[in-house]
């Protein structure tokens, strides 16, 4: 609603939106059609086509156990996306109220949720996901909860400076006035008003998320054997990559091309929602 | 020769005309004042002689200054323009000036660039600079930072930058908009003082047809990127000619109000007694926590159906006042009680109904409504306040006619406040604040920010709706022209006291208070002016 009538005002698409909003669009499609039909089964090895190269038969080739790459790579986005997703869903859900609710009580609370917030930003955020999985044990499941923890405080300080510029407006003195509480005016009139800030850094954080669960398979944490990701799969082409190059390449450049269409996005995004680039006033 | 010629300037940003063929010629030693609302290209007309247009703009036509054809020059030569011969004076003197740099040293910048003065001459060629405008270094030293100033220092230093090097043409943009009215009188005696002595020209650019009365040689209104009308001052008062002009003129006349005095003795609407406001800094682990006092005091009452105006200066205490009236505000001390019930001792659904009697327009039109709501969610918010929880259409009926008693269509219930101009939207804030027939509004600086047509229009839906809903005001502004136009009785603000009080008219004809006095010398209405520039003339 919000993206179509922004698009309306300004009437046209940056470049960077629609390459962005393009190469996102892919990415997802070939994560939603991985459900139903892979070239291959992804999990299928068949020891004789090992390390055969791309061909029409193997579009990106085939790994050391004769596993079709170009089915590894789809079904790898399913993961990646999954993780991600959940990943920035976790940070918005439990950070973004925090921040809210840090913004409109003030004092002490308000103290207490930031402080914490530094503290967890003091770790670098793959050095905490690598302490939680070594903790909980890897998979799928723990990355998905070290990408999000680290998402929280993002989120929420990015929540609570937006709404405190918004705490000094007129408008929510208007809604004070009428006697709304704290929590109603954040809903209401808070809350709206941050959206397209909040959107942006979503998509910005997807990427992260993308790349975070990439280096914690990579290393071994993330995504379990034999499910697909494209963290391990770089690793795993580590020790043939002077061998098979394509084995490195196709999981590479998926990462590569996801997280920059997510950053084109971002960037587009960002462009479109600017308060600035409207006719208002 | 004139000094500053531009001939037919049509300036236009993406297809949108901004400036139509705009002529104007001033003379050295000549002041031009030119008077306009917002949007009237007055701004733009300023910019496009110191050539810094934005940069989609497309300008046509000639600006010569001294017999040079500034549309010619390259952005280099431009450079040397700016500041040497044209200097600026902004509105806004806290963003014109740089935050990390002192004042001597910004001023000393000009001499440095411009003359290829070293560091040490520039700054006691600064200091020396900064004397003349007033800002002499035994009270005002040079290293001094822009945050350590008041507003009307402030603005005198950006008047020393402008001035520096004697240029022979000054731009001012509406230099006195943002500062009090008291120091209003110096800023403008100042930049009078300095055409006369230099022999430079200003261009004097502003909303307020009192303030150019005052000072300008001659006076061009613009009206939608035109010159609608152009003559010398105060003459043009009486030939104006152009309906624009009349219109702008008698806006800018606020009549008195007069009206019986209201009984006092029934129970106030609204009451202070001894109200406090002291700020301590907000919970800190680091930093010191003294407390500001903020108000001070103050004891005031408002009568069924009275309209109570509170003038001050900015600073003053007036709107931290209305915060704590409208129990926003944390009170140190004293209490406040709106149609004879605490606004302390009030919880929960009491607290609720007391909140029903009282409501509050702000300044801003723009701020204060949220952008992403419809107007009729706007209107409809104080509804919150009931009891019952209102039908979808009874919501509406209410909706639209508080916005046909407003002046406003039912059907703009439907639009978002970005589709309204800023008199439109303070019609919508006006209605918000009605939709609970309140009896009391707060009204915070609410004509401040719009221009004198429509101030005007408000303020006479203000007067109408007073009379006719016997609705109370608490009307806080700086203006003391709007206070005389609707109040009936008038409270004087200072440093978080109430220094004087009484009806508006005795207030008006006997100030009592020293602070009083220089309030409304330093604002005199347009009549005022042109009355003393006439004696003036005469004299001469």
């Amino acid at each position: 609603m919000m993206l179509l009538s922004a698009a309306r005002r300004t009437r046209r698409l940056s470049p960077s939106l629609l390459a962005g909003g393009t190469l996102t669009t892919l990415i997802v499609a070939a994560a939603i059609v991985s459900f139903v039909w892979t070239p291959y089964d992804a999990t299928l090895i068949v020891v004789e086509n090992r390390l055969l190269p791309p061909s029409l038969a193997h579009w990106f080739g085939t790994d050391h156990f004769g596993r079709d790459i170009f089915s590894m790579v789809l079904q790898g986005a399913r993961t990646s996306i999954a993780v991600a997703l959940v990943a920035v869903g976790v940070g918005l859900l439990i950070g973004v109220p925090l921040g809210l609710l840090a913004a409109a009580q003030r004092g002490l609370f308000d103290e207490i949720v930031m402080r914490t917030n530094d503290l967890v930003f003091a770790f670098p955020a793959l050095l905490l996901a690598i302490l939680i999985t070594a903790v909980a044990g890897p998979g799928a499941v723990n990355a998905i909860l070290a990408i999000g923890i680290f998402n929280i405080p993002v989120f929420s300080r990015l929540a609570r400076g937006s709404a405190l510029s918004l705490w000094t407006r007129d408008f929510v003195l208007a809604a004070r006035v009428a006697g709304k509480g704290a929590i109603r005016i954040s809903h209401e009139h808070i809350l709206p008003n941050i959206a397209s800030v909040l959107i942006v850094q979503g998509t910005i954080q997807f990427a992260l998320g993308i790349l975070a669960e990439a280096a914690l398979s990579y290393v071994g944490l993330g995504t379990q054997p034999p499910d697909p990701s494209w963290g391990r799969m770089l690793a795993e082409s580590q020790t043939f990559v002077a061998l098979a190059p394509w084995l490195a390449l196709a999981p590479g450049a998926a990462i590569v091309l996801t997280v920059l269409g997510l950053n084109l996005l971002g960037d587009g995004l960002r462009d479109l929602l600017d308060p600035k680039t409207r006719i208002e006033r | 020769m004139p000094l500053l010629a531009v001939h037919e300037l049509s300036v236009s940003i993406g297809g949108t005309a901004i400036l139509k063929s705009v002529s104007l010629s001033i003379a050295p030693g000549e002041i031009l004042g030119i008077v306009g609302e917002s949007g009237s290209g007055k701004s733009m007309t300023l910019l496009s002689v110191m050539r810094l247009l934005p940069r989609a703009a497309r300008a046509m036509g000639a600006i010569r200054l001294d017999g040079d054809d500034l549309s010619e020059k390259s952005e280099r030569d431009m450079c040397a323009i700016r500041g040497r011969r044209i200097g600026m004076v902004f509105q806004e003197p806290m963003t014109a000036l740089n935050p990390v740099h002192t004042i001597g040293r910004q001023v000393a910048e000009m001499y440095v660039l411009h003359k290829g003065a070293s560091t040490r001459e520039a700054l006691r060629a600064a200091a020396d600079h900064l004397a003349k405008v007033g800002l002499t270094p035994d009270r005002v030293p040079i290293d001094r930072y822009p945050h350590q100033l008041s507003g009307g220092q402030r603005q005198r230093v950006v008047i020393a930058m402008a001035t520096a090097l004697s240029p022979e043409l000054v731009l001012a943009d509406e230099p006195t908009t943002a500062l009090d009215a008291t120091t209003q009188v110096g800023i403008l005696e100042l930049l009078k003082g300095l055409g006369r002595r230099d022999g430079a020209g200003l261009i004097f650019v502003t909303h307020d047809l009192a303030v150019v009365a005052g000072l300008a040689d001659r006076i061009a209104i613009m009206k939608d990127g035109e010159i609608v009308e152009e003559g010398p001052a105060p003459a043009i008062f009486r030939t104006m000619q152009h309906p624009y002009s009349k219109a702008l003129r008698a806006a800018a006349t606020l009549a008195p109000r007069h009206r019986a005095p209201k009984n006092n003795d029934a129970v106030p609407i609204a009451e202070a007694k001894d109200v406090g406001v002291t700020y301590a800094s907000s919970w800190a682990i680091f930093g010191s926590r003294q407390p500001t006092r903020v108000l001070d005091g103050i004891f005031l009452k408002v009568a069924p159906g009275e309209i109570v105006g509170i003038v001050g200066e900015s600073g003053s205490g007036k709107s931290t006042l209305a915060r704590a009236l409208l129990g926003l505000a944390p009170m140190t001390q004293g209490s406040v009680s709106i149609a004879g019930e605490s606004l302390a001792a009030a919880q929960g659904k009491k607290l609720r109904a007391i909140r029903q009697h009282i409501q509050v327009v702000f300044q801003d039109p723009y701020g204060s409504l949220d952008p992403r709501l419809r107007v009729e969610a706007l209107v409809a918010e104080p509804l919150h306040l009931l009891d019952r929880t209102l039908s979808r259409a009874e919501r509406r009926t209410r909706v639209e006619t508080m916005l046909e008693r407003v002046g406003l269509a039912p059907a703009d219930a439907d639009k978002f406040p970005h589709e309204f101009s800023g008199g439109q939207r303070q019609r919508i804030a006006i209605a918000r604040a009605l939709i609970l027939e309140p009896k009391i509004i707060v009204l915070d600086e609410a004509v401040s920010a719009l221009d004198v047509s429509i101030r005007a229009q408000i303020i006479d839906l203000l007067r109408d709706l007073s009379d006719r809903l016997g609705l109370a005001y608490l009307f806080i502004t700086h203006d003391l022209a709007v206070v005389r136009a609707l109040a009936d009785r008038v409270l004087v603000m200072h440093n978080g006291k109430i220094v004087e009080e009484g009806t508006v008219a005795d207030v008006f004809a006997d100030p009592k208070h020293p602070h009083t006095k220089e309030l409304i010398d330093a604002s005199p209405g347009l009549e005022a002016v042109l009355a003393a520039r006439e004696r003036a003339g005469a004299a001469r």
